[in-house]
């Protein structure tokens, strides 16, 4: 093989390994800034075009007619380390893409689902959907300025969540704010894995 | 990310024009890569410097490689060449069928062996 002038060293160099984690919420509610707060480049912008293949398993009640949808997602990328690089997706629009939100939840370590106080409701489908899946998930409010402040065990007999799950409070502007909601996501998916795997037997 | 050189080409036409070449005419019809998955972030790098062009690469082919000189994930490169995911994982395709290019499925939770890299992302997190 001929690595020519390529930055990597010559010699069979392994890649690195990929993780995800998802930032999912309802529209607004500053899935793109979270991104952007941690991302080591400005939030890159990707596209699905769902074609009539897609058509049949997708509920695309609303755009008939339509042969293609495009659904776009944010992400940003945390280098780890030389083997380790983590992706932070922002989900797309709740309800009609599933599809997308399938492909992207496959493999993911885990999932912050953000709320906004004044519309918690909002964040439900999103809640749900990881629940079903089974995906360890963390709550984030974002506290928006001229919310009203709820106390977390507030936000979380609202949402009627696990007690296990759990919730904190977050600025998703804010670099720090937001890299703390990360560590607890991953201590909790560690946690959650730990879990299931007593409870398997395997361990 | 504004590239120096790339306005020239985009002068023409503003963001909300849409791609100006159709997305499956890039790919010649075709829907599906002839080899591979291509997960969003599955790790792509390219195995040479530089391809010279050649029957059945095309410039998005060629682009990839330029771009995956650097390791990029099939997300990355789908947004910086601005081509749909389905697009890009058909061309890479093409390419892992030349072995132009290397890949890296990602790590699932499932076939983690251990916490190591959960311990890793944590530490790594805190140190940013």
């Amino acid at each position: 093989m001929d690595y020519g002038h390529s930055e990597r060293p010559a010699g069979a160099t392994p890649l690195p390994t990929a993780i995800k984690i998802l930032v999912a919420g309802g529209f607004g509610v500053g899935k793109t800034t979270m991104v952007g707060a941690v991302s080591e480049t400005r939030p890159l912008r990707t596209e699905e075009v769902l074609t009539e293949t897609g058509v049949g398993i997708d509920d695309l009640s609303g755009v008939e007619g339509k042969t293609t949808t495009t659904v776009a997602m944010d992400f940003g990328r945390i280098t780890i380390s030389d083997d380790l690089v983590l992706y932070l997706f922002g989900t797309p629009g709740q309800d009609r893409f599933w599809f997308v939100w399938d492909e992207l939840a496959l493999g993911a370590i885990g999932a912050v689902v953000l709320a906004d106080t004044r519309r918690l409701a909002d964040c439900f489908p999103s809640i749900d959907y990881f629940e079903g899946r089974g995906t360890p998930f963390v709550v984030a409010v974002n506290c928006f300025e001229g919310a009203r402040q709820y106390r977390l065990d507030e936000v979380q007999t609202a949402l009627n969540l696990d007690p296990g799950v759990p919730v904190l409070l977050c600025d998703a502007r804010q670099r720090e704010s937001s890299k703390e909601v990360l560590v607890t996501l991953m201590e909790h998916a560690m946690k959650t894995r730990e879990a299931r795997r007593r409870a398997a037997g395997t361990d | 990310m504004t590239v120096q050189g790339e306005s020239a080409e985009h002068q023409w036409v503003d963001d909300h024009a849409g791609p100006v070449v159709r997305p499956y005419a890039v790919t010649r019809g075709r829907a599906r890569p002839v080899t591979g998955t291509f997960d969003l972030i599955s790790l792509v790098t390219a195995t040479r410097a530089d391809v010279t062009p050649e029957v059945g690469l095309g410039p998005e082919h060629l682009a990839i490689v330029g771009l995956c000189q650097r390791i990029q994930s099939v997300a990355e490169i789908a947004a910086h060449l601005d081509l749909p995911v389905g697009t890009i994982r058909v061309l890479l395709g093409d390419l892992a069928a030349r072995n132009l290019v290397q890949v890296r499925e990602p790590q699932t939770t499932a076939g983690l062996p251990d916490n190591s890299i959960f311990e890793a992302v944590i530490n790594g997190l805190r140190a940013l």
